[in-house]
């Protein structure tokens, strides 16, 4: 009994389906819209992630000294800093080496290196230049030269500009996640209710059918059924559909992102998660077309 | 079979459509439920498909008080009750073969099932040879007997006829009536509400007389009187 149910459940949802083909294009339509948002936020969120990684990849601290500060009491700070878990490297420019990049970045400008050579010290200071293994233990190498018994010879620490830069990426990227999440939710509320009106059109051309159904002692499940199933075909072609359509573009477009942002494969990335990807979407699409079949058919079936 | 005790039904806060209604109808019984429009029949015998439920008192069907039936079991109620409208309620794109198979369908009887009983309901309202015909193309008698094959398909042991003959001329509503007494005699209990007074004077068996709302008249093998 369960399976001849069944049969004829599926049987009447793949009906309403075909019967009204022009409202299930325009109800899969929408809700293909929805998910194409959602892979759309998904693979954004992939690239801006990237990208903040690999910029906290170039961030570095410069340690910048008094003039007047013994070169042997930087290099021995040197020493100190390697040795600490956080520090993966120290350079150290002297106020030579300074001077000298300064004159080759510069060579152009003459006002500039006439009045340098004006004077008759070096006025660049020496500096230490130090990257840490992740972003956030700079914070840590920070306290570290602000200690005391360096205070004296440390001018300035220039981390916080940097950290500015970062922050603000951090941001964006955030900022653009959370107006995604709401651009999909708008939709998704838009394809609940296109689905819903679809339904409940469907259903219309069904009353007379439902309220014999009713008369004659039809379960509830029975007169469910057919618009659940018709709910979780538009959700699932349009999972399809998204899949159909991401793919080959993805194929297109990730190169050229790539060759933009050399760390970003949104490609490989959609390759090594097709399987998530896809019971995302499946997911989405049959719970958005599930949830408004199930409030479309609410009110034909009280009492 | 059926008991109403007490039964009050107030829609939405207006007079009341049913008023104190004492009753009791026997297993096998043929009831006619007599009174002019409004009186409050329709209401009655929605009380019994559970459409509505009393305001005041109870309605019991086999013993089960239906005002504590929940909704998942409503289903099962309704398959215990054929019933028949004035408007036939048929589906017009299904053939008659179709129409009755469908009352089976949607219960989940299997195809075997409905193969060997549909058109043996079909033979008891004598429309065997109409099976493949649409309702559109039958006389308003014979819809009502489609309607009425359909009621019957599920062995229900009552049928609740509501103004079965109210759309019909003379000659039908004679087949329709005698068609309810033969399967009255065939053992299931019908309770045919009318304002007909021919067909409740011709019939000779018990009438309850409903007038706005109050149970005034049950007599065995009673008249139309008001
Ligand atoms: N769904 C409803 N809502 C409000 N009033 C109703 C409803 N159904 C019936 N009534 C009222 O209840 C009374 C009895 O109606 P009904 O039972 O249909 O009478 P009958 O079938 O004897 O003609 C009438 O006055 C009618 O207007
Ligand atoms: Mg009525």
């Amino acid at each position: 009994m369960f399976k001849t149910n069944l049969i004829r459940i599926l049987k009447t949802g793949f009906q309403n389906f075909w019967r009204n083909s022009w409202l299930s294009i325009a109800t899969i339509s929408v809700i293909f819209l929805t998910l194409s948002v959602i892979t759309a936020l998904v693979l954004l969120n992939v690239v801006s992630q990237s990208v903040v990684a690999n910029l906290q990849n170039k961030v570095d601290i410069s340690a910048y000294f008094h003039t007047q500060t013994p070169e042997d009491d930087i290099l021995d700070l040197r020493k100190h800093l390697v040795d600490l878990p956080e520090v993966e490297a120290v350079n150290y420019i002297s106020r030579e080496d300074a001077l000298e990049s300064f004159r080759e970045k510069h060579d152009d400008n003459e006002i500039l290196m006439q009045s340098i050579a004006e004077l008759n010290d070096n006025p660049l200071q020496a500096s230490l230049n130090i990257k840490s293994h992740t972003a956030s233990q700079y914070q840590g190498i920070v306290s570290f030269l602000e200690k005391d018994e360096y205070k004296s010879m440390v001018d300035k620490i220039n981390y916080h500009q940097n950290k500015e830069v970062i922050e603000r990426v951090s941001s964006l990227a955030a900022n653009i996640g959370t107006g995604g999440i709401a651009a999909s939710l708008i939709l998704a509320l838009m394809a609940i209710f296109v689905t819903f009106n679809t339904i409940r059109l469907t259903m219309y051309n069904w009353k007379d059918e439902i309220s014999v159904m009713r008369l004659v002692g039809a379960g509830n499940w029975y007169i469910r059924g057919p618009f659940l199933v018709e709910g979780v075909i538009y959700g699932l072609l349009a999972a399809l559909a998204s899949l159909i359509i991401s793919y080959p573009l993805l194929y297109l477009v990730s190169p050229k992102i790539t060759s933009f942002l050399p760390e970003v494969d949104l490609l490989y990335f959609f390759e090594a998660n097709i399987w998530q990807i896809i019971a995302l979407l499946i997911i989405v699409g049959v719970a958005l077309g599930c949830i408004s079949s199930a409030i479309a058919i609410r009110r034909y079936l009280r009492a | 079979m059926i008991h109403f005790d007490s039964v009050s039904k107030i829609y939405n806060g207006n007079c009341a459509a049913l008023e104190d209604i004492n009753l009791r109808i026997k297993a096998k019984e043929f009831i006619s439920l007599a009174g002019p429009s409004g009186a409050g029949k329709s209401t009655l015998l929605k009380l019994l498909i559970c459409e509505e439920k009393p305001t005041q008192g109870k309605v019991f069907l086999d013993k089960q008080n239906l005002s504590l039936v929940k909704p998942k079991d409503l289903p099962a109620i309704r398959r215990k009750i054929g019933m028949v409208f004035q408007d036939f309620r048929l589906l017009a794109n299904r053939t008659i073969y179709e129409n009755v198979a469908f009352a089976m369908e949607v219960v989940g009887g299997t195809n075997d099932e409905i193969k060997q009983d549909v058109p043996q309901v079909l033979d008891v309202v004598g429309l065997a040879d109409k099976a493949e015909y649409f309702p559109n193309h039958l006389s308003g008698g014979e819809k009502q007997r489609v309607a009425i094959a359909r009621a019957l398909i599920h062995r229900p042991s009552v049928i609740l006829a509501d103004e079965p003959t109210g759309n019909l001329d003379l000659l039908n509503t004679w087949d329709i009536v005698k068609l309810l007494l033969k399967i009255n005699e065939l053992g299931t209990t019908i309770i045919l509400a009318t304002h007909n007074r021919e067909v409740i004077n011709n019939l000779g068996r018990r009438v309850i007389t409903l007038d706005k709302g109050k149970l005034i008249r049950d007599e065995e093998k009673g008249r139309y009187i008001l």
